[in-house]
């Protein structure tokens, strides 16, 4: 009885429960990141390991925009749509030639395609660490913590974004332009479709979903040439958990990988508490190898 | 005794040269270029022509997979990272340090890493293969950095080169030639054998898994245990790899084990040309080259792997089958 | 062949087409035209070519030689989604609806389009429920639950809110009840009021010779004959020996 009371006593459940809410946090933030990365996937069957640098990238052009207008949601904007255009431009130029041809070529490419923009930034921001100020200042109480708002901001709008993007696919033309790609291409091309300038948008949005999260995320982890690279492994596992190109699952996955991540951070440190993705991966490739959720339909 | 004529006049046999003969004129040519270059080269590129030769054995030995049997793997960096730790493991706790320990435990330990990726291989296939061993590439990196005590975390772990010895017979330290001499020895080999087992009926059997999985399948081969024999296989020659790289070098550390090396790997096979076991060392060397040539020209004003990068992608998009990649059936017969 | 005088210029030309799946040499100079407003039946066993001569029209394979023409001008190597606006609508075999989309979400794919107006927009779509009732009474369903004969309709409804000059219709009545081959009839006939082209492909020869005006039989990858459609029957010679079994 006594060992059972012991136990009890010795969970910490203020700390859990903030933790909860830290997960929740940097969960919405790498659904996001995983969105985009799920959704180039499923739509053009295209594994972009330059996400994570486009995730980094839309964080320095943050940094630049907020210096010059001090600005964090002029930052935000202009970011996104920067990395955005960006992004199209790199389909267009390195991918669309590679349309058809073996997947392992688009790998290869994006893959480059990090290594050159992990490079240009070094070279052109330097090692040292940028950081962004929380737009949003202000704690609230949270049990023995005073918790910043930014944080449930930025979860906030992390969903909003994404749930935004989920409605675009359903209505309007353009998303059913992008679901009738993603189902079937050629008869999307015979019914006027353009699918190589749809496969241009659905990059271009990933990349500015990229962006936006590295925006958002960069008051909470600084800004440097190798953030990208941390985030978009997590962001694969996410990924690979929730079903490639299942965009409810990627959410899913996030959300439970940070919780489970941040609980592992209150006994481990964190540099340990990532094994609890890989076990999570591990686990879902022995039982689930078409992810957890893959049930669900519709994207 | 008898006088009478011949009935039929003996044929002239046409001399043309078979294509064995041509083959293995062209390994002793390249093998004695090699053998020679030691005695020519500088110090700095005697060391460097080495480490072509070992990043060319890793190259080679993801070929097998990725060329052969159709399994782009991402996770190479294990293979070799372990086989780098278990022969510095081996030279650390072992005194005095003896070479053929290292090569022992480097190769068991890239053994059990292997075992391990090959239950996943039979289990996912193609990109999600692919993603998987690169996660896996990550996982090892994480156990290594953060494991202090045991590898030395980010620190690496520094030994000191053992001997060359076979007992009761022979025993001196490596010169930079004799190493290189070891090392181009260990390499050829493991290509003539990769060679064998490619031309194999085994390794027949992994070509038509690469061509058609599900005819392989249909037709009755157990592709799961190929598969498996497969990722081995390769992961042993990745490990031997590794194991050259921590003697040449007495060193280990977790960069090698980061994905980012998986990645190198697969690049200098797509630059090769995959699928034809000699291509990736051409490939290794070629990247490598062009690295050094780079960073000389641009030096620390700009960044070499920008340029680099974009020459890998022109490559992708104008020569998919890479540099070799016209003597793909030529070297395979 | 006939005496029908050229009043009309083609709309759509095949000319000495040549085709290759890989090694395999499907389409042997394939030559055939469509003139506007005309239905046009495309007959032969299977596997002579009939469907690749439609994907090669539609720009879903590209031809080694020859030339495809619309209106005059060439449109060979141009991509499929081009040729849709320019007014080219394909009905596929097994019909490729898409299967996660709403009834109502395959049809605006097919209106839904730059320089129609709003008020044509809901025009195209009540005459695609006027024709097809039975689309109107499952618009918001997914493509994947409707029977056979249902996507059958939408496929053809789908191609037809392109407002196509021309239609390519690959075996539309395979596979289904008799009471729908009439129905499949019936919208021949309306389309073909309307001036809408066809190029028919067909296992059906009664179907196919009541429909159109001329018919062109392939065999091996070339055409081998040529006629109007009321110069032969099922029991000609020509049909026992290029569609007999």
């Amino acid at each position: 009885m006594n060992a059972i009371a012991d136990i009890v006593q010795a969970i910490p459940v203020d700390q859990i429960l903030i933790q909860t809410v830290n997960g929740v946090v940097a969960g919405m933030i790498l659904a996001l990141v995983a969105s985009g990365l799920t959704l180039i996937f499923g739509i053009m069957d295209v594994v972009n390991f330059a996400h994570g640098e486009l995730f980094m990238l839309g964080a320095y052009v943050g940094v630049v925009v907020i210096a010059l207008t001090g600005n964090f949601w002029v930052g935000l904007i202009v970011s996104s749509a920067t990395v955005a255009l960006f992004g199209a431009a790199l389909q267009i130029v390195t991918l669309r030639p590679l349309i058809g041809r073996d997947p392992l070529t688009t790998i290869l490419a994006t893959f480059g395609i990090s290594l050159i923009l992990q490079n240009f930034a070094l070279w052109e921001f330097g090692t040292t660490v940028r950081k962004i100020s929380e737009p949003i200042s202000g704690h609230f109480p949270l049990f023995y913590l005073t918790y910043p708002w930014y944080r449930i901001v930025i979860a906030a709008l992390s969903g909003a974004i994404i749930a935004g993007f989920w409605l675009y696919l359903k209505h309007g033309k353009y998303g059913i332009w992008i679901r009738a790609t993603t189902q079937d291409r050629v008869m999307a091309q015979a019914m006027g479709i353009p699918v190589p300038w749809v496969f241009t948008g659905v990059f271009a949005l990933g990349a500015g979903m990229a962006a936006a999260s590295g925006v958002l995320a960069a008051p909470l982890v600084g800004v440097t040439h190798t953030m990208g690279l941390d985030w978009v492994l997590k962001a694969f596992i996410v990924v690979v958990v929730g079903g490639m190109g299942n965009l409810a699952g990627s959410v899913a996955a996030a959300i439970l990988i940070s919780l489970l991540e941040s609980y592992a951070a209150i006994w481990v440190s964190p540099a340990q508490a990532v094994i609890v993705s890989f076990v999570a991966l591990i686990l879902t490739l022995l039982f689930r190898p078409t992810g957890l959720f893959a049930a669900t339909a519709g994207k | 005794m008898s006088t009478a004529p011949l009935e039929r006049p003996i044929p002239l046999k046409k001399v043309a040269l078979s294509h064995t003969a041509v083959f293995w004129l062209g390994f002793c040519a390249v093998m004695a270029l090699l053998i020679a270059a030691p005695l020519v080269l500088p110090e700095f590129w005697r060391r460097f022509l080495t480490e072509i030769l070992i990043w060319g054995l890793l190259a080679m030995s993801s070929d097998l997979l990725i060329g052969y049997t159709g399994m782009v793997s991402f996770g190479h960096s294990v293979f070799f990272g372990l086989g780098m730790y278990g022969a510095a493991g081996a030279l650390l706790a072992i005194s005095p340090p003896n070479l053929w320990l290292a090569l022992l435990f480097g190769l068991a330990g890239a053994a059990g890493a292997a075992l391990f990726v090959a239950y996943f291989s039979t289990r996912t296939r193609d990109i999600y293969f692919a993603i998987t061993t690169l996660i896996f590439s990550q996982i090892f990196y994480v156990i290594i950095f953060t494991w202090t005590s045991v590898t030395g975390g980010e620190n690496g772990l520094l030994f000191s080169r053992p001997h060359f010895s076979i007992p009761f017979l022979y025993d001196a330290r490596f010169t930079t030639a004799t190493m290189h001499w070891f090392v181009l020895a260990v390499v050829a080999g493991s290509y003539l054998i990769l060679r064998r087992i490619t031309q194999s009926p085994f390794g027949m059997v992994l070509q038509s898994i690469r061509e058609n999985e599900a005819r392989t399948r249909a037709i009755g081969y157990s592709v799961e245990r190929y598969k498996i024999v497969a990722v081995m296989l390769s992961g042993l020659f990745a490990g031997l790899a590794g194991v050259l790289y921590a003697i040449q070098n007495e060193f280990a550390a977790p960069d090698f084990v980061y994905f980012i090396t998986s990645g190198d790997t697969v690049i200098w096979n797509v630059m090769g040309g995959i699928g034809t076991l000699v291509g990736p060392i051409v490939g290794a060397g070629f990247f490598q080259l062009l690295r050094e040539m780079l960073s000389r020209v641009f030096g620390d004003q700009f960044p070499y792997l920008i340029p680099l990068g974009v020459v890998f992608i022109v490559m992708i998009i104008f020569l998919p089958q890479g540099l070799l990649g016209f003597a793909r059936r030529w070297l395979n017969k | 062949m006939s005496a029908v005088a050229d009043r009309a210029a083609p709309l759509v030309r095949v000319e000495d087409v040549h085709t290759y799946y890989g090694k395999s040499h499907i389409l042997h100079g394939v030559s055939l035209e469509v003139r506007p407003g005309e239905v046009v039946g495309l007959l032969g066993r299977n596997g002579v070519g009939k469907s690749t001569t439609l994907k090669t029209i539609m720009g879903l394979v590209l031809p080694s030689e020859g030339k495809v023409l619309l209106d005059g001008a060439a449109i060979t190597g141009l991509a499929p989604h081009r040729l849709a606006r320019l007014g080219i609508g394909y009905v596929p075999e097994d019909r490729r609806i898409f299967r996660l989309l709403t009834v109502m979400e395959n049809l605006r794919t097919g209106f839904d389009r730059e320089g129609v107006s709003e008020t044509r927009k809901k025009e195209l779509l009540d005459k695609a429920f006027s024709y097809f009732p039975r689309l109107a009474e499952r618009r918001n369903q997914a493509g994947g639950t409707l029977s056979g004969g249902e996507q059958q309709m939408l496929a053809i409804a789908r191609a037809m809110m392109l407002e196509p000059k021309i239609i390519l219709l690959d075996e539309p009545t395979e596979g289904l009840m008799p009471r729908m081959v009439s129905q499949i009839s019936s919208i021949i006939d309306v389309l073909h009021r309307e001036g809408v082209a066809i190029l028919l492909v067909e296992q059906n020869v009664p179907l196919t010779l009541e429909a159109s005006q001329r018919v062109y039989i392939m065999e091996k990858g070339s055409v081998r004959h040529q006629c109007a459609a009321s110069e032969i029957d099922v029991n000609h010679p020509v049909v026992k020996q290029y569609l007999g079994v």
